[in-house]
C-alpha cells in the first residue's frame, strides 16, 4: 500500500491497540444501574459520542463510574467524515472535550455523511467511491486526527444502493484512505454482510480485500430482512435483534484472517435486558478462543 | 450529489435522487426508501423520548404524524440530539390539528424544560447547616443573594400543565386527569436534585420572586412581587430541592 500523502500525521496503519481482545458491549442508559450494582465482567463498553456532549446530568454521572474501572470505546456518529463540506469545527471541539474527559482507549467514526447545508439526519448516508470523495474522505480524516491528536477507526458502511458516480470498489477506497491517512479499520461484520446482500458480493471475497493489517476494533450486530423492488433479498442494519447466524459464521472467518479483536456487541433498538448482549460478547470471546485453540494445534 | 440526496430524504412525495443503481436493476426508490425511513422515524422517535405526556396525551399516531411534520420542516441542525426539540412547543401551538388542545403546547415547553434540566451542569447544593447559620443573621436577610441550581427552569402558563404532566406519572391516569381542573393557571418549578428531575407546582408570585433571583436580585428585592406568594414555604421548597447552591451576603454572587 503507497502513502500518497506525504503529509500524514499518523504513521504505521493499524491504530493502536489498546481495546482489549475481547467481547465489549454498546452501553445503554437501561443498563446504568445494572452495570453499577453487578459489575459484569466485559471486555470493553462503547458509546456514542454525541450522547455525552451535555453539560451534567445522569449520562455522565452513570458514565464516570462505568468507565473507571472498564475500557471504552467512544464511537462518533455525527461527523459526516463522507460530507461535501468542510467538517463542523465545533463538532470536533465538543468530540475533543468528550474524550479529554474520559480518555477512551479507541475513537472511531464512519464512511458515511450525515449533515448536509447545515441539517444533521441522524443517519448514515452513502457516498459514491471516486477520486472527489476519496480526496474529501482523506483531508476530513487527517484533520479529526490533527485536532484529536490521535488515531481513529473508520468504520465500513452497510449500503442501500450504489452510485452511477462510483469508480471504484468500497474495498479499494477504504484501503486507500487507510494507506493515506494512517487510520484504522473498524470492521463492521453486520454492515458487511449487509452490504454485500444488498449488493450481490461475495462477503469473504470482499473481507480478504479489505486492509485486515488495520483492523483495530469488529462490530457484530443484528439486521432485518426485506426485499427490494425485484422481490431480491435486502438486508436492513437495523441493530433491533440478536446477531445473525451468517454474521456469526462470517466473523469467525475474519478472525481467522485478523486474529482476536476487541469485538463489540452493537444493540440500539428492542435492548434485551443486559445478560442477554453478555451472552453474546462471551459467544465473540468463544470464537477467538476457538480460534487460538486451532492456531496453537497447527 | 447529497445535495439532492438531502432534499429527497425530508420529501416524503418526491422522487428519488438520480444517479444511484442496484446490482439487479431493480427500482432505487425501494432502497432509497430505507434512508428516507431512518431519517424519519429516528427523528420522530427522539421528540417521542422527550415528550412522551405529550404523546400519551393526543395518543401515539397523533404524535408520530405531528412529529414527522415537525422533523421535515425543521430538521436538527446539530448532531446532538439531546437538544432536537427545541421549537417543538412552538410548532405545536400552530400545528392547526392541534388548535383544540389548547395546553397542549405549553405541556410540551415543560417537557422541553424538563430536557434540559435532565443535561444541564452539575452543582452542589448548600449543605442546609450552612444555609440555616445565614439566614440567622435576619437583619443581612434582605440583602442576601441566592445562586441556584443551573439546572432550575420556570414555567408560568394559562393551563393546569402540572397537574396534567403529574396525571401521567400516576397509576390512574385517566383518574387523575378526570380530577384536573382544565381552567386552572399553573406555574412550574422543574429542577434537576440529584438524578431526577423534579416537577413542582408553585405559586405565580413564587415564580416571580424565582426568576427575580434568577436575574441576580437580593432577596428582599425578589420577594417584592405582583402576585403575593409564601415566602417561607417557597424558600423551605428551594432548600429541599437542593434548589439553593450558594447564598452570599450581598454584593456579587462568588
Amino acid at each position: 500500500m503507497t502513502n500518497a500523502n506525504p503529509h500524514r500525521l499518523f504513521r504505521g496503519g493499524a491504530a493502536p491497540a489498546a481495546l482489549p481482545a475481547r467481547g465489549g458491549i454498546g452501553l445503554k442508559p437501561e443498563h446504568y444501574q445494572y452495570i453499577l450494582d453487578t459489575r459484569p465482567a466485559i471486555g470493553f463498553f462503547e458509546v456514542h459520542a454525541e450522547n455525552y456532549m451535555v453539560a451534567g446530568g445522569p449520562f455522565h454521572h452513570y458514565l464516570e463510574r462505568i468507565r473507571a474501572d472498564t475500557p471504552l470505546s467512544i464511537h462518533g456518529v455525527g461527523l459526516s467524515i463522507g460530507g461535501d463540506g468542510p467538517l463542523d469545527e465545533a463538532h470536533l471541539d465538543r468530540l475533543a472535550v468528550l474524550l479529554a474527559r474520559y480518555r477512551p482507549e479507541s475513537f472511531s467514526e464512519h464512511l458515511a455523511w450525515s449533515s448536509h447545508g447545515g441539517a444533521f439526519f441522524n443517519d448514515l448516508l452513502p457516498a459514491p467511491y471516486n477520486a472527489g470523495t476519496l480526496a474529501r474522505v482523506c483531508a476530513h480524516i487527517d484533520r479529526v486526527q490533527e485536532r484529536l491528536g490521535r488515531s481513529m477507526l473508520l468504520e465500513n458502511p452497510a449500503t442501500y444502493v450504489e452510485f452511477e458516480a462510483s469508480t471504484m470498489a468500497e474495498t479499494d477506497f477504504i484501503s486507500e484512505v487507510v494507506g493515506r491517512t494512517g487510520c484504522g479499520l473498524l470492521l463492521d461484520v453486520n454492515n458487511l454482510y449487509v452490504s454485500c446482500i444488498n449488493h450481490h458480493r461475495d462477503a469473504r471475497a470482499y473481507l480478504r480485500a479489505l486492509p485486515l493489517a488495520a483492523v483495530g476494533e469488529i462490530h457484530l450486530a443484528g439486521h432485518a430482512r426485506e426485499v427490494d423492488a425485484a422481490g431480491a433479498p435486502m438486508l436492513i442494519d437495523s441493530h433491533d435483534a440478536p446477531v445473525a447466524r451468517e454474521v456469526w459464521d462470517l466473523y469467525a472467518y475474519a478472525i481467522s484472517l485478523t486474529g482476536p479483536q476487541p469485538t463489540l456487541i452493537e444493540r440500539d433498538n428492542d435492548i434485551p435486558e443486559f445478560p442477554v448482549l453478555a451472552a453474546e460478547a462471551r459467544q465473540a470471546e468463544i470464537v477467538m478462543a476457538r480460534h487460538a485453540k486451532l492456531e496453537a494445534a497447527a | 450529489m447529497s445535495a439532492a440526496f438531502a432534499r429527497a430524504l425530508l420529501q416524503p412525495d418526491a422522487p428519488c435522487p438520480a444517479g444511484l443503481k442496484t446490482w439487479n436493476g431493480s427500482d432505487p426508490a425501494k432502497r432509497f426508501a430505507v434512508y428516507r425511513n431512518n431519517v424519519v422515524v429516528s427523528l420522530v422517535d427522539a421528540l417521542a423520548d422527550s415528550f412522551p405526556v405529550v404523546q400519551a396525551l393526543v395518543g401515539e399516531e397523533f404524535f408520530r404524524a405531528l412529529a414527522a411534520e415537525f422533523a421535515r420542516a425543521n430538521p436538527p441542525r446539530s448532531p446532538v440530539l439531546a437538544w432536537y426539540g427545541d421549537g417543538f412547543a412552538d410548532f405545536v401551538e400552530n400545528f392547526p390539528p392541534a388548535a383544540g388542545l389548547p395546553y397542549l403546547a405549553d405541556v410540551a415547553r415543560l417537557e422541553w424544560l424538563r430536557v434540559e434540566a435532565w443535561h444541564a451542569a452539575d452543582a452542589k447544593p448548600l449543605p442546609l447547616a450552612e444555609m440555616a447559620a445565614r439566614l440567622a443573621d435576619e437583619a443581612a436577610l434582605p440583602a442576601l443573594r441566592l445562586a441556584l441550581h443551573p439546572s432550575l427552569r420556570l414555567l408560568r402558563s394559562a393551563h393546569p400543565v402540572v397537574s396534567l404532566w403529574a396525571a401521567h406519572q400516576a397509576e390512574d391516569v385517566s383518574a387523575a386527569l378526570g380530577a384536573t381542573d382544565f381552567a386552572d393557571a399553573e406555574a412550574a418549578l422543574v429542577v434537576r436534585d440529584g438524578l431526577d428531575v423534579d416537577i413542582l407546582r408553585i405559586e405565580p408570585g413564587a415564580a416571580e420572586f424565582v426568576e427575580s433571583l434568577l436575574r441576580g436580585a437580593a432577596l428582599g428585592e425578589a420577594a417584592q412581587t405582583a402576585a403575593p406568594f409564601d415566602l417561607p414555604a417557597t424558600l423551605g421548597l428551594l432548600l429541599r430541592s437542593g434548589t439553593i447552591i450558594e447564598a452570599t451576603p450581598s454584593g456579587r454572587i462568588s
